[in-house]
């Protein structure tokens, strides 16, 4: 029987074009209610546009919102890539 | 009160009547604006908030709507319903304030298309609160719901973070449906405007189409309009000058006659140059910038434009939302300096602040800077522009190095591409037409007549000797510019028409018209950095004002 191995991955390492599923979320309270607001929550699922270049954000879309974040922040979020 | 950009101020503009700017972007509104309206034959107050996400005090705009809600008795709270899920937690939040609450769910002709369905009966079940379907824009139920008015109640049950967002995802499971959506464009090119390959290309080519296209119109109104409407109006003056003969009158309402004749620009009387200056040469420029910006802010792209800029503005020191500031500041400085409440910190903001006021040059003195550049070519302008960006750019830079604090990562919301709603376009340029008639006119009429009061008290000259080793020798200007220096004070596009009378070279022309975007802020936008700034902070964002100008002046006067 094949096991599937099943990838925790920051949202930074997220190819764009892939959708993802939020499994964890780093850092104290601040950040998780702070991106809580757009509605990024441990379970919900993201997909990726893209990471704008020379340490620019990544942008990402959300139930039909699309949200920009700082890289900082989307090494902050992790993720496990849809198949 | 709602979350950001979900229409809150159009649809206060619906049930006051009143008239606030509002754009498809976050954060449009940063103060408290406070209007009327009918409710069963009394007058009640109606506040429009800032967009908050919750109530827990973070940032000063949840403070200010935290406060507000102290003083309301009904909250109406508006909801972009293509979002229902996270604008549900300030709903479940308000509702724990015991305050009665109305829901209006925004934005629900966009439902179809996007194949969101939503059980609005079993919603108001749920909450025990009315819900109305509304579309702010053009006004459906908005009528339903302030009948609604009165049924609102309040209900207080106190939960935790955690039980709230449970809640919120049982009330989705049971109301909203969602189908596929029917995208009206590909949403693959939509993507193509936020993707840095592409996006960098769309984003230049929108921008140089822009610049195009308010050049385009505002030179052609000039041209085709409003200076044939002034020729029919030099008989008039003419009569009055014969009429006034010389003196004092006549000085302060016709002015100097050059050559014998009376010159819109040169002469200097309030009815002469005082209107010609604002309607003939500023005014189709105002017109056409915020016609165009209307447009770039109605639309959605300015978040875009935000997004793909944030590398290169927190390089600055600042972070890509900081470019709505720049914007709003090449028409006018003053809603530029306060809409830079958006970004988070008081370093940002003091950056922010201090490079709009050094080297952004608002519409109304671009607009003489054509006029007075235009004739030497692309060259003249070019040198003018890339001057100020350099400086803009390099200043930035220092700044982020120099200032102690913190510039936050970005995080902002990037709303959906809207067909801009044609009716509140008119309106917002109208309102910002009326704010530029009313409140430049008079200011313009000031600095025409300071000029004429300095002139004949003789202060100019006085003022202009005691300059006169640094206008002359630094900067390579004739000591007679003095006078469009203290003029600039008040009104920056007077000042620069000033300088055409002294027969300035090009080089001369081009340092002149840089050192008066730099030097100083005209005072309605002294005004307003105080106010942000606070004392200790404006003093120091002046004097790097008056250091650099003197620099690049300096400098200009070297190399050109």
């Amino acid at each position: 029987m094949k096991k599937e191995i099943k990838m925790e991955i920051s949202l930074l390492e997220l190819q764009a074009g892939k959708e993802a599923k939020i499994v964890r979320l780093d850092d104290g309270c601040g950040f998780q209610k702070k991106i809580a607001t757009l509605n990024l929550r441990v379970g919900k699922t993201i997909k990726k546009i893209t990471t704008q270049p020379l340490a620019g954000p990544v942008v990402l879309e959300i139930d039909h919102t699309k949200v920009a974040l700082g890289r900082g922040m989307a090494m902050k979020i992790f993720v496990e890539e849809k198949k | 009160m709602g979350n950001q950009n979900v229409g809150k101020s159009t649809f206060f503009s619906r049930i006051t009547g009143l008239n606030v700017v509002s754009s498809n972007y976050a954060g449009t509104t940063v103060e408290i604006k406070k209007g009327r309206m009918k409710l069963g034959g009394k007058s009640v107050e109606v506040i429009d908030v800032p967009g908050i996400y919750h109530l827990d005090a973070g940032s000063k705009a949840e403070e200010v709507a935290v406060d507000i809600l102290k003083e309301g008795d009904l909250v109406i709270n508006v909801i972009d319903v293509t979002n229902l899920e996270r604008n549900l937690y300030l709903t479940l939040q308000l509702m724990e304030k015991k305050i009665p609450v109305v829901l209006a769910l925004n934005f629900w002709n966009e439902t179809k298309r996007k194949g969101i369905e939503i059980d609005v009966k079993k919603l108001e079940e749920i909450l025990k609160v009315p819900v109305v379907p509304v579309v702010a824009t053009t006004g459906k139920g908005i009528k339903k719901l302030v009948s609604k008015l009165p049924k609102a109640k309040a209900h207080a049950r106190k939960r935790t973070d955690k039980e709230r967002w449970a809640k919120v995802g049982e009330i989705i499971d049971s109301v909203q449906k969602i189908g596929k959506e029917h995208y009206t464009i590909p949403e693959r090119l939509k993507d193509l405007s936020i993707k840095p390959v592409t996006g960098i290309p769309i984003a230049v080519l929108i921008m140089a189409f822009a610049f195009y296209i308010v050049r385009f119109i505002g030179e052609n109104l000039i041209g085709c309009v409003f200076e044939p409407l002034f020729n029919l109006y030099l008989p008039v003056l003419e009569r009055l000058s014969a009429y006034l003969g010389s003196g004092f009158v006549h000085d302060i309402l016709i002015g100097a006659l050059i050559e014998g004749e009376i010159n819109f620009v040169e002469s200097m009387g309030l009815l002469t140059t005082g209107l010609f200056v604002p309607i003939v040469m500023v005014l189709p420029y105002v017109f056409a910038f915020y016609l165009i910006l209307g447009f770039l802010e109605d639309s959605g792209y300015l978040p875009r434009l935000a997004t793909l800029m944030d590398n290169i503005m927190h390089k600055l020191g600042m972070h890509g939302l900081a470019i709505i500031p720049m914007l709003l500041g090449l028409g006018c400085n003053v809603p530029g300096a306060m809409s830079t409440r958006i970004l988070e910190t008081k370093r940002q903001r003091f950056i922010a602040i201090t490079l709009m006021a050094i080297a952004v040059p608002c519409m109304a003195q671009i607009a003489i800077v054509f006029g007075l550049l235009g004739e030497y070519g692309i060259n003249a302008l070019g040198i003018f522009f890339m001057t100020l960006f350099a400086v803009w750019f390099v200043l930035g830079l220092l700044l982020n190095r120099f200032i102690r604090g913190d510039s936050p990562e970005t995080f902002i919301e990037i709303p959906p591409y809207r067909i801009p709603y044609f009716k509140g376009l008119v309106k917002k340029l109208w309102m910002r037409m009326r704010s530029f008639l009313t409140e430049a006119i008079p200011f313009v009429f000031l600095g025409v007549l300071v000029v004429n009061v300095l002139y004949v008290l003789k202060i100019i000259d006085f003022i202009s000797n005691i300059t006169a080793p640094i206008v002359v020798n630094v900067l390579g200007l004739p000591k007679e510019a003095v006078a469009s220096l203290v003029v600039g004070f008040l009104r920056k596009d007077v000042a620069v028409g000033m300088l055409l009378p002294l027969g300035l070279t090009v080089k001369q022309l081009i340092i002149s018209s840089v050192v008066l975007t730099m030097y100083f802020p005209c005072i309605a936008t002294f005004v307003i950095l105080f106010k942000e700034l606070g004392l200790k902070d404006t003093v120091k964002s002046v004097g790097i004002m008056i250091a650099l100008t003197l620099l690049v002046g300096g400098l200009l006067n070297l190399i050109l």
